[in-house]
């Protein structure tokens, strides 16, 4: 190889290097035509791969001065109202590293927005692959890896939520003890195990930290590889449209727009937590001070991703089955038993409906959301059922808003999560055959437009 | 193709890399100066948008797209290559199905690890055994605020509310108790309960029979008890009864009684269980 000339730039030597070792110029050509289409719904994944990275990146330094331990210690940062008080060690690091760690604060407020958004974009994300049928075979698979990523994401997000050991996170431990607690034959058991003991235990948070720094992490990267690398290799979906068909993509190539589209989305990604983590304060944990099993939190709610649940447990009626010297206890029912129907159903969906639908054909091309009318109505039903209890999870502020008792709004939102998502559906329904009706009546017109013009221009050719 | 050097797009895309510049060197001297989180975040914040909108304009502006057109291979392995991998793969499975025996043996030796790699598991932490049906609190104990302060029930104005714990156990776990000062005559005990309280004094378990939150909101004017977290409500002068959230069980009561100093003592353990329901809640 010493007859080829020796490159210039430094990179390509490089290049050139790796190349003799293991080859791959052409994996590169091929990774660098690429075809993206070009729809903006198919950044969110991207925004949630993004605020991935921001996690890891923030949660490493966030590492680096927390420390996972109960253990007893006499809080003297620089925080006067906490000074000399007994606190967690696990809470004295999280509010030294907000008070006295240089950009330690602004760190901590980036990497729990950046928990919030990556949430969020990933529930958008799921949405909109459901309503445009992206999930349709053969991307059903991709569909169990996605739901499986949600999964791990909430539980990372409430592993990491509980770790600063503060009054609120330390409430939301408790219910989550008891909501293990609940799960018949072995949840008396698994709690003891997972929390080390009757509550409250001294191990819970240095388990959850291995958890959340590693165990879910590791699982959530690995799992982003899976999705990302079955893209690549069933390339990207589309909406129908002119020169678009099942049989191709059409877009922009990776090299260089679609890259410099995607890392501009990156740099706005950073910007836009980091303008929060900055601006907008989040979980100031000194404030509500550190955990006490015996002390009183109120106008408590957890992160958003949760609100769901804890929308659930407050409108699940008191009620609780017992028989044969046995009790199934209440929170089982709207803690553990709804959100296990809601994944088993969700992880199920792409095979119910091919069952439903008889349709066993490979899709590339999407679905608009009115020619389904009966997928965009249950969609639009589960999300009216989710947004209900999302709402109730905080029906004791918003009572106090609104200036009504907490009860009568209760009893309200008990019946409007049972009413409002089937009349939601209905309605929905109805909407997408409007719209389906419309879009068709327009097509006629515009094809008979065309039969007119084209009509004289025939005859004068005859003539 | 010749730029156009008065393109105000590019103009604006410059400006912005300019923001970035700018926005860059304020956030160093920001984490230097170790200033505030609102100054660090907002220059570094708008520093990174700065850096996307020049990029992206950049990108919208001279990299054109949408045009690009991939076709689609099946992704399904064809026939032959098929067949070949299941014959591959079945002439190896010959050779192993020649040993049944020796790979049924395999598999038990396979299923003994695993299992044995199970038991570790147990190091995690004890087994409930009874401690979900007991408390601390015994007959004599002394009733004692958190600070180890034992009580008088003079000491509880009428209406007034006190948490306290089993003198000498203050963890505030399962034992932790809220102490109720009633006025004369309002207080309808449970069958079997009557004596249960002292000059007014009735102690209710604080730990909630839903999810385990302290029941820590005393409304004195309707005599009810409050969980924070999903709003069940307690009777207090019907033994904590739950009369509305999802809240099944009455909160358990203690037996009070005085020791010889006059100081509010318990006279055995709570009513019932304390806390949420399991599995193995009886009654």
């Amino acid at each position: 190889m010493t007859d080829r000339p020796r490159h210039r730039l430094a990179t390509r030597r490089l290049a050139e290097a790796v190349d003799e070792r293991v080859g791959g110029a052409r994996f590169v050509r091929e990774a660098l035509g690429k075809v993206f289409p070009d729809h903006f719904s198919f950044m969110l994944g991207e925004v949630a791969l993004y605020c991935f990275v921001v996690l890891v990146v923030t949660g490493t330094f966030l590492c680096f001065f927390f420390e996972p331990s109960q253990r007893t210690v006499t809080y003297d940062g620089s925080y006067a109202p906490l000074q000399g008080q007994q606190v967690s060690a696990a809470y004295d690091s999280a509010v030294r590293l907000s008070w006295d760690v240089r950009a330690g604060l602004l760190v901590r407020q980036v990497h729990h927005w950046a928990a919030l958004v990556f949430l969020a974009a990933i529930v958008v994300h799921l949405a909109r692959i459901f309503f445009t049928g992206a999930f349709r075979k053969p991307r059903d698979l991709n569909w169990i890896v996605g739901v499986t990523l949600l999964v791990a994401a909430i539980g990372n997000g409430f592993a990491g939520y509980s770790l600063a050991d503060d009054l609120l996170s330390g409430t939301g431990l408790r219910i989550m003890f008891s909501i293990v607690e609940s799960v018949p034959f072995v949840g008396d058991t698994a709690a003891f195990w997972i929390f080390g003991g009757e509550y409250p235990a001294d191990d819970i948070i240095g388990r959850l930290f291995v958890v959340h720094i590693l165990v879910l992490p590791a699982l959530i990267a690995a799992l982003i590889g899976v999705h990302l690398a079955l893209v690549v290799r069933q390339k990207h979906t589309q909406f129908p449209g002119p020169g678009r068909t099942e049989e191709n993509v059409v877009g922009t190539h990776l090299w260089p727009a679609y890259a410099a589209k995607s890392i501009s989305l990156l740099l706005a990604v950073v910007g836009v937590l980091l303008l929060l983590g900055g601006l907008v304060q989040i979980n100031p944990i000194w404030i509500y001070g550190p955990y006490d099993p015996a002390a009183v939190t109120t106008a408590a709610q957890p992160d958003w991703y949760m609100g769901w649940l804890e929308g659930a447990l407050r409108l699940f009626p008191a009620w609780e089955l017992r028989a044969f010297g046995h009790t199934v206890p209440n929170q089982f029912f709207p803690a553990v038993l709804m959100p296990g129907l809601t994944f088993a159903l969700l992880y199920a969906w792409p095979f119910l409906e091919r069952r439903a639908t008889g349709d066993h054909e490979v899709h590339h091309l999407l679905d608009s959301p009115r020619d389904r009318p009966v997928r965009t109505a249950i969609g639009a039903t589960a999300l009216t059922f989710y947004g209900v209890l999302f709402v109730a999870g905080s029906q004791d502020v918003l009572a106090v808003e609104l200036g009504v008792s907490v009860n009568g709004l209760t009893w309200v939102l008990r019946v409007l999560v049972l009413v409002l998502p089937i009349v939601v559906g209905l309605l929905v329904h109805r909407w997408c055959r409007d719209l389906a009706r419309g879009d068709a009546a327009e097509a006629e017109a515009e094809a008979e437009l065309a039969i007119d013009e084209r009509a004289p221009r025939r005859v004068s050719a005859s003539r | 193709m010749a730029r156009d050097p008065i393109d105000p797009v590019e103009l604006v895309a410059l400006g912005a890399a300019g923001v970035t510049v700018v926005g860059g060197l304020g956030a160093a001297v920001a984490f230097a100066r170790d200033s505030s989180p609102q100054l660090q975040g907002g220059l570094l914040g708008v520093a990174f948008l700065a850096f996307a909108l020049a990029l992206g304009l950049w990108a919208v502006r001279a990299m054109p797209g949408g045009t690009a057109v991939e076709e689609r291979e099946p992704l399904a392995s064809a026939p032959a290559d098929r067949r070949a991998a299941v014959a591959g793969f079945e002439r190896g499975e010959r050779v192993l199905g020649r040993r049944g025996v020796l790979i049924s043996m395999l598999g038990l030796g396979a299923a003994t690890i695993g299992g044995a790699l199970l038991v570790p598991i147990r190091a995690l932490g004890p087994n409930p055994g009874r401690k979900l049906l007991r408390t601390p609190w015994r007959r004599g104990r002394r009733l004692v605020t958190d600070d180890g302060r034992p009580i008088r029930p003079e000491d509880l104005a009428v209406d007034g509310v006190l948490t306290v714990f089993p003198e000498g156990d203050q963890s505030p776990g399962d034992a932790q108790t809220l102490l109720i000062r009633l006025p004369d005559g309002v207080d309808r005990p449970r069958a079997g309960r009557q004596g249960w309280s002292v000059q007014g004094c009735v102690a209710y378990s604080k730990v909630c029979t839903h999810a385990g939150c302290p029941v820590g909101l005393y409304e004195a004017d309707s005599r009810r008890l409050v969980c924070p977290c999903h709003q069940s409500l307690f009777e207090v002068t019907d033994g904590a009864r739950p009369s509305f959230g999802p809240a099944t069980r009455s909160l358990p009561q203690l037996p009070l009684g005085l020791d010889e100093d006059g100081h509010l003592v318990a006279r055995g353990d709570f009513s019932d269980p304390v806390g949420p329901g399991w599995w193995g809640l009886s009654s």
